[in-house]
């Protein structure tokens, strides 16, 4: 493609982030945990520790409560919505969607879009560009699009560190009705075999070392340069960066190679406390950028699916935020509701002791 | 498979909707079309807000069939704001103490599924202690 002036995706309406939701579930295993089960005490670990979803959660549930809050902090009736789209690699149902189990929960209407979406930690905010696409076209005002998760790690191996569940949902709408713009979206995709999980098996596989260099980091940076080159800013216009977090050290190797301080980065960097929530990570870290940020602030968001690609966000806060962003539980709360598990437990919730 | 049956109760599963009464604006659920107060005919759907307290519970360490992959749990008799009484499980309680009078919020939870792993996934709710809000 040569026409490098037409590479963003700007909406022929201006949108934005009309309200926004979160939901962390409250068990934490500690990485020690792990460490003491599959490596004698031995080692490092990726995160501190990780969210894992009670017994009666799953990916339809923490969709619910997250827009909840989303619509909370709108001010909108359900009604108005115009589309709901959920974007996981979990949903609870291989056939049988999680948006009109989510739709009829939050009372929406019966004429909408709905629809799950898959691309691995990207599908979140892809169901964000399909809600700027049909909000920026006039075919409806408001949209909702919720990234969630609860990711499943093989036992014993490097991601069952992080696999983790939450998510974060999005009222878009008018921009005039925003509590932030959006003034563009980018996204970047090629085929890449970073990880992958086929039909009817529990557990991903991934190509070890080969997820780094050319899946994350690439995509990450090309979403992110080209966006910056594109738009004519540079690092140092934004007050907040959010880059997907599959770990702790990925994002601040991208956000140090971009050009983003440490100060840029810390407030949407959750990975370390609650793990990688998949199709929630970026935008989880988003809500808590949200929940501090002023008037003003411009948030650069980046995100990373394997198979691979990346969407990059360049938003704007809004006055709107401050009478907005106390409608609803803050991401910091869901953090701090914290209790502490052990593996058995972990095993038990996540439906690892063979029963029959 | 009960899947009718599931299907007609979802609503008021997953949204808490019941009815409001319109001659005397009793708050009615689970809905019945008769006003339990009144005694008129009560037909208008009403979304509950979801808030209540615990009017009294007993935790459950032997289950029903179909729920003991959650044992053992809590299930209270929850007094919403607006007034009915109804049978919830408790969820997230973990070292929370559950008195009555603590104050509740209702969630959507899976609930259980439908046989075994190849049945529907039955979505409703419950009922936790309330967030914290700032
Ligand atoms: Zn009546």
């Amino acid at each position: 493609m040569n026409d490098r002036e037409n590479l963003l995706l700007k909406p022929a309406r201006a949108v934005g982030i009309v309200g926004y939701g979160v939901y962390i579930p409250q068990y934490r295993l500690p990485a020690s945990e792990i460490l003491r089960i599959w490596a004698g005490d031995e080692g490092g670990a990726p995160v501190k520790e990780k969210a894992v979803p009670g017994l009666d959660e799953d990916t339809i549930t923490i969709s619910i409560e997250a827009a909840r809050n989303a619509l909370a902090r709108a001010g909108i009736d359900a009604q108005k919505l115009r589309a709901v789209w959920v974007g996981s690699e979990s949903h609870p149902y291989v056939v049988k969607p999680s948006s009109t189990v989510v739709a009829e929960a939050i009372g929406a209407s019966e004429h909408i879009q709905a629809a799950d979406l898959e691309f691995a930690c990207k599908a979140g905010t892809e169901a964000v560009v399909a809600a700027m696409a049909l909000v920026g076209s006039k075919m409806g005002d408001y949209a909702l699009a919720i990234g969630a998760d609860t990711a499943q790690g093989k036992p014993g191996d490097a991601l069952e560190f992080t696999a983790a569940a939450g998510g974060a949902a999005f009222v878009i709408g008018p921009a005039e009705n925003a509590l932030a713009t959006i003034a563009a979206s980018y996204s970047y995709v090629t085929d890449t075999p970073d990880f992958w999980r086929r039909q009817h098996q529990v557990y991903p596989e991934h190509g070890q070392r080969f997820t780094g260099e050319p899946a994350y980091f690439k995509h990450v940076t090309a979403a992110a340069q080209t966006m910056l080159s594109q738009l004519g800013t540079t690092a140092a216009d934004y007050a907040f960066a959010v880059f997907h977090q599959p770990n702790t050290k990925f994002p601040q190797r991208v956000a140090r190679e971009l050009g983003f301080s440490k100060e840029q980065i810390e407030t949407g960097l959750l990975s370390p406390v609650i793990g990688n929530t998949y199709a929630g990570a970026s935008l989880v870290g988003l809500t808590a950028v949200l929940d501090i940020a002023k008037p003003g602030d411009r948030i650069l968001v980046v995100s990373y699916g394997s198979g691979a690609g990346s969407d990059a966000f360049d938003m704007r806060v809004t006055d709107l935020i401050e009478e907005r962003r106390n409608k609803a539980p803050l991401t910091q709360q869901y953090i701090e509701r914290r209790i502490e598990i052990d593996y058995a437990t972990y095993a038990r919730y996540r439906g690892k002791i063979v029963m029959k | 498979m009960e899947i009718p049956r599931h299907w007609r109760l979802q609503k008021q599963r997953l949204a808490l909707v019941g009815e409001v009464c319109p001659h005397c604006q009793a708050k009615i659920f689970p809905a019945r079309d008769v006003c339990p107060e009144c005694g008129g005919e009560a037909k208008t759907a009403f979304k509950f807000s979801g808030k209540g307290e615990v009017y009294s519970f007993t935790t459950l360490h032997s289950v029903p069939a179909g729920f003991e992959e959650n044992a053992p749990y809590t299930v209270a008799l929850v007094k919403l704001d607006e007034g009915p009484i109804i049978t919830a499980q408790l969820t997230d309680v973990g070292e929370r103490e559950v008195k009555i009078g603590t104050p509740v919020e209702m969630v959507t939870r899976r609930i259980r599924q439908d046989g075994d792993e190849r049945g529907m996934l039955i979505y409703g709710y419950k009922f936790r202690p309330v967030l914290r809000m700032s």
